[in-house]
């Protein structure tokens, strides 16, 4: 077996989020949604700390992108958990189905 | 194989099964517990690739805070005990199908791809950017990162990599995430219902 590079690490962030968009499409809780975001975001940070660690010149825009990201993500978990307990107080269900207020 | 690449495979199987177990798991709780183990385990991904600080923001953040927020989440929203909230078999069989071509896609994306400007041999530990490197950087120092050239880019001459530091967006996310955070305060403020007693 080869050391590992690379591109086993760009297989885990691939595996990640591919997940994550599985997660997303497939469940049908409000929640669920949020959390194939949460694992769609840890892929693209697997794959920036994998840049940042192959290549020297890269090696601080990688971690302090995969931190930025972070940011965004509890920035984002926060914001949208607030939109579904609203839309919980609204609808009384997070089923993302009962969404259709603005249907025609 | 070494010791570290065999830690490598360990924490990689552990997060990539622990990352389908929350597409496949049904219960919403159940879903957040996997995702714990996703996460950690990416933090363990983040330390084995030299990058201790990222890996410790991931385990605070996330695995801290993310989580306890999404278990709350879960919490005030509960639902019946006979509510189901499944997707139907054909939905499983199509989303199932465009996954594996995704996967397929990126995997076969990053296997062609020509990784010579890379450098061939593994990156010397001492190499490493610690914390103070980060701190540097974000501060505006310009000293932070060495001058050189892109490697990769597309052109006759190879591109100079211009020195940049990141104050400004290091300041614009924190104002970001203030104005996310009273924004959420405000969406998600207690407002009692038309007709409620009190």
């Amino acid at each position: 077996m080869t050391s590992v590079g690379l591109q086993e690490c760009l297989l885990v962030g691939a595996v990640l989020f591919v997940a994550g968009i599985l997660c997303m499409v497939t469940k049908r809780n409000a929640i669920g949604i949020l959390m194939g975001s949460e694992l769609v975001l840890n892929g693209a940070n697997v794959n920036f700390v994998a840049f940042a660690y192959f290549h020297d010149l890269f090696n601080i825009e990688g971690q302090i992108f995969a931190l930025f990201t972070i940011v965004m993500a509890a920035a984002e978990a926060a914001i949208a958990l607030a939109i579904v307990l609203n839309f919980y107080n609204n609808h009384v269900t997070v089923d993302v189905d009962a969404a259709e207020d603005l249907k025609g | 194989m070494s010791f570290a690449d065999f830690l490598f495979w360990i924490v990689a199987l552990w997060t990539g099964l622990s990352a389908v177990m929350v597409v496949v798991t049904q219960n919403i709780v159940r879903a957040a517990l996997w995702l714990l183990f996703t996460l950690a385990g990416t933090a363990g991904l983040f330390f084995l690739l030299g990058a201790d600080f990222v890996g410790a923001v991931q385990l605070l953040v996330y695995v801290g805070g993310i989580l306890i927020l999404l278990v709350f989440g879960v919490m005030l929203t509960a639902q019946g005990p006979f509510v189901n909230l499944r997707a139907g078999a054909g939905e499983w069989a199509v989303s199932i199908v465009v996954g594996l071509l995704l996967l397929g896609l990126l995997v076969s994306a990053f296997l062609m791809t020509d990784w010579r400007f890379l450098p061939a041999q593994p990156p010397d530990p001492a190499h490493s950017r610690y914390v103070n490197d980060l701190g540097l950087a974000l501060l505006g120092s310009r000293d932070a990162t060495p001058p050189g050239t892109l490697p990769g880019a597309p052109g006759p001459e190879p591109a100079e990599r211009s020195r940049v530091a990141y104050l400004l967006p290091f300041e614009i996310v924190s104002v970001h995430l203030l104005v996310v955070l009273i924004g959420a305060a405000y969406l998600a403020r207690a407002r009692r219902r038309r007709g409620a007693r009190t």
